[in-house]
Order: structure tokens, then C-alpha cells, then sequence
């Protein structure tokens, strides 16, 4: 995958309090980009997009919490393009009826956990993504959420059956399974390329 | 089994990094683990600490009490089955447990033979105290290794040994040519591909956890800056005297494990952790570790 120089002076914020950060660190760096782990407000200076990883949304939100790291993080979604996967993609969307988990409400619509089920029900499939992408994604589905009342404002880019999986909003992209697992920076270079250098 | 099954066990495994899977024995403690920020649970009748008090023969959760606690919680539930014992591994599959766990903690079941893990969709995860019984288990399918260390007794010092062996067998291999990697595989005892590809890559191949005396967020610093990429608290969490302020104090441990500043902060005030046991205490016989090979 070709690296462009507009990436050398790029750093990408992944927020690094559980689950897949170190993987999305990984996919950034096979495209030649700097990533910093997010752990405290103090690391968000002088980031350029935020990555929300997958994990596990209930341990995320109270982590966010404790940790007064909410409300930083929340002023930084005001103004940095993000990218979640899976519990990254639930913590984007609009808040849901399970307090459980906490929402930050940047992209127009409700996640419904685990809704495919249990691991057992969990899979792999070759994702077409339309006009993005010139062959299939190798998509890797773990207890994936769904999406419902899906806002006129969000972009569908791919769907695995009739299902919404890759969504955009403005500078908000997220998918319902991980981009991060794949030995493939597709998705994570349309981020760069489509919507971090272009709200620059 | 295809290689994109393998990727979706292990994928689980990937989501579970950085955080605690805690031991729960009602749903009550579930709620508790939850609340607290575990990002899964194991459900088992008994704690390790309680199996070891109590003697007799230790088995598989009754179905009815791990589907109350995957009713309790939305993270992933965990539960264990005997070494070898593969009918109880089919039984927790029919109950859609998210990870299986051939554990040391109950009572083997077979002397000779571990489960034939590939035959099933559900990830297994597997103790280890060396390399070649983490490769031996990843050969027959486990999707996720954790150090054995000695279960129940909040003794650290067998997981430190488990995990730095690990490593140590781990490093050696990266240093040996080729030519060499058959005859260790041999001496060993270890699936030559597996030996081969840890030689090229200078890790496991597959997400490496840490279990068995952890009892404090210090413990769990420790065992995270040896290596281990998740930890599992069994009896160090109920077994203490807060269990609500030790489990979230575990979480954040697990976060910050490499911040000692941040550690002195969380383990502070926590009350006392679970008592332990000396492995003096412990008969030859009794030690759990010692269960499969």
C-alpha cells in the first residue's frame, strides 16, 4: 500500500483504555502513519483525528468516566474527524436505553448491542464496499452491534445483506465490525484520505 | 478448521485486551463485575479458593446458573469444563457460553488427552505453565492462552514463573536457525508449525493472558508488564474485603498498569485483599497447576 507525504506529519489519537487499540496502532502504521495512545485529556493535544477501538462499550464508558475523560473527549469529537469500530461505532451514536453504556450523540443513529447474538454467532465475510474499494474486505464480525433509526444524514457505504455495516456522517465514520483485525488498511486509509486530510 | 474461524475465536480474545475477566458465582456478583467495568465474566459454582477448601470433586457450573448470569449481564460469559471432559464442553457450547475454559481448576477428567478444540465453534481458552503446553493446546485449537499459576491461593509467584518461561522459551526460539527448529520441536514436544511460526515471529500466536493469584492492582501491573495482555481475577476479587472498590481498582489497574503514579492512587484504601496461601501450604498433590501437561 502506497504511503503518501502528507501522512509524515499526521498523528492519529486512538483512545487506548481497553479492547483493540493496539491493533488499530498497527493499521495505521502499515499505512506509515503516527498513532498515540489516548489515556488521559492530556494526550489529546495535538492530534489531528481520534480513533474509538472495539472492546467492550460497558467497561469503555465507566473507564471514560472515572477518568474525567469524558467530557475532554467529548470537546475534541466537536472539532476532530473519528473513526469507531464496533463498541467505538455504539459509543458515537445517539444515546441508548441501556445506561449502561454512554453515548456521545456525533452520528445519527442507535446501536443495538450485540445483536447478532452470542460469540458462537459471530463471522467472517468478504464485505463489498462500493466506489471505496476496488476488491472485498475481509470483514471480521465479534459480537457486532446493528444499527436502527438510521437519520437521513447518514451515508451507508456497505451492508452485509440488507444490514447497514460502514456508515459515514460528516466527519464521523464507524463500522459494525473490525477493520482493525484485518491485515488490510482499506477502510482506515479512506478515513485518512476522505475525511482526516480533507477537514484539514 | 478454516482459518476464518480461527480469526473470529481468536478475535473475541482481541476485544478483551487491556481489561479483567472476573470470576462470578451468582448473578448478584455478575451485576457487581459489570458495574464495575469487567469486560467479561466467568461463571462458576465455586470460586478456586472455595474448590480447594472444600476438596472433593469440582465440575461444570449447572446450566441453570450460567443462564441466569448471561440473563444478568450483557459482556461475555465465560464458563469451565474439566480437562478432556468434551461433553461438557458440548453442553456449555448449547448454551452459548462466549469462551470455553479446559480448566486446572476442576477435576481432570482425562489423563491423557485434552479436547479436541477444533471441533468447536466456540473459542476455548487454555492454561499453560511453559511454551510447549501454550503450543501443544493452540495445536489442538485453543484459541487463547493464560498462565496456569497456582489458582486460589493469591500467590503471585507461579504466574510470574508461568509467564516469564513463556518468554524466556519464546526469546530462545527467535535466536535459533532453521536447521535447528525440528530438534527442538522434538525435544520440546511441540507442533513443529507452531514452533516455526513463534521462531519467525517471537510471539504466540494467539492473545496471551494471565491467571491464577491475582490479588492486587500491583499483581496485575506486574503480570501486565511481563507480558500478559489481560488478566483474570478469580478469587482475589470476592475473597476481599471490598469487592466492589477491588474489582474497580483491577479495571483500572489493567488501563494503567505501566503508571506507577496512577497505581499508587487506585491501590490505595482498599481494604484487605483475599489472605493467600504459601505454596508450602499447598500438598504436592493439591497443586492445580499440575493438572494436564
Amino acid at each position: 500500500m502506497l504511503t503518501r507525504p502528507e501522512y509524515n506529519d499526521l498523528t492519529i489519537g486512538i483512545v487506548a483504555l481497553q479492547g483493540s487499540f493496539a491493533k488499530h496502532a498497527y493499521s495505521m502504521g502499515r499505512l506509515g502513519i503516527k498513532s498515540r495512545a489516548i489515556r488521559t485529556a492530556a494526550d489529546l493535544k495535538l492530534i489531528d483525528a481520534l480513533i474509538l477501538p472495539g472492546g467492550e462499550s460497558t467497561t469503555m464508558t465507566l473507564l471514560l468516566e472515572n477518568e474525567n475523560l469524558w467530557e475532554p473527549l467529548a470537546d475534541a469529537l466537536e472539532i476532530l474527524p473519528v473513526f469507531g469500530t464496533c463498541a467505538g461505532a455504539i459509543l458515537l451514536g445517539n444515546q441508548l436505553e441501556d445506561d449502561r453504556v454512554r453515548c456521545f450523540n456525533k452520528i445519527n443513529y442507535t446501536a443495538e448491542r450485540n445483536a447478532y447474538g452470542r460469540q458462537v454467532e459471530s463471522f467472517s465475510t468478504a464485505l463489498v464496499v462500493p466506489y471505496l474499494l476496488d476488491q472485498d474486505f475481509h470483514a471480521i464480525f465479534i459480537r457486532a452491534p446493528k444499527f436502527r433509526d438510521i437519520g437521513d444524514d447518514v451515508q451507508t457505504l456497505a451492508v452485509y445483506g440488507s444490514t447497514p455495516v460502514l456508515m459515514r456522517q460528516g466527519q464521523v465514520l464507524a463500522a459494525a465490525f473490525h477493520p482493525e483485525l484485518t491485515e488490510d488498511s482499506g477502510i482506515h486509509k479512506y478515513f485518512v484520505d476522505h475525511i482526516v486530510l480533507k477537514s484539514r | 478448521m478454516t482459518k476464518d474461524l480461527f480469526e473470529v475465536k481468536t478475535g473475541l480474545a482481541e476485544m478483551l485486551k487491556g481489561g479483567v475477566i472476573m470470576d462470578v458465582t451468582t448473578p448478584k456478583e455478575a451485576e457487581i463485575a459489570e458495574k464495575a467495568g469487567a469486560v467479561s465474566v466467568m461463571a462458576l459454582e465455586r470460586i478456586p479458593a472455595d474448590i480447594r477448601r472444600d476438596g472433593g470433586i469440582a465440575r461444570a457450573s449447572d446450566p441453570q446458573m450460567i443462564k441466569e448470569i448471561q440473563q444478568a449481564v450483557s459482556i461475555p460469559v465465560m464458563a469451565k469444563c474439566r480437562i478432556g471432559h468434551f461433553a461438557e464442553a458440548q453442553i456449555l457450547e448449547a448454551l452459548e457460553v462466549d469462551y470455553i475454559d479446559e480448566s486446572e481448576v476442576l477435576t481432570p477428567a482425562d489423563e491423557s488427552n485434552h479436547i479436541w478444540k477444533h471441533d468447536f465453534k466456540t473459542p476455548f481458552v487454555c492454561g499453560a505453565t511453559n511454551l510447549a503446553e501454550a503450543l501443544r493446546r493452540i495445536g489442538e485449537g485453543a484459541a487463547l492462552i493464560r498462565t496456569k499459576g497456582e489458582p486460589g491461593t493469591g500467590n503471585i509467584v507461579e504466574a510470574v514463573r508461568h509467564m516469564r518461561t513463556i518468554n524466556t522459551e519464546m526469546a530462545r526460539l527467535s535466536t535459533l536457525r532453521d536447521d535447528e527448529l525440528m530438534a527442538v520441536a522434538k525435544e520440546m514436544g511441540a507442533p513443529f508449525h507452531l514452533v516455526a511460526q513463534v521462531a519467525a515471529t517471537g510471539e504466540l500466536p494467539v492473545p496471551n493472558f494471565s491467571a491464577g493469584g491475582i490479588a492486587t492492582p500491583a499483581d496485575a501491573s506486574l503480570m501486565m508488564q511481563l507480558g500478559a495482555e489481560t488478566i483474570f481475577v478469580g478469587s482475589g476479587i470476592f475473597k476481599s474485603e471490598d469487592p466492589g472498590a477491588m474489582a474497580k481498582a483491577m479495571v483500572q489497574a489493567a488501563t494503567f498498569y505501566d503508571n506507577p503514579e496512577k497505581l499508587a492512587e487506585i491501590s490505595a484504601g482498599l481494604g484487605s485483599a483475599m489472605r493467600g496461601l504459601d505454596m508450602n501450604e499447598i500438598a504436592p498433590e493439591a497443586r492445580m497447576q499440575d493438572r494436564g501437561w
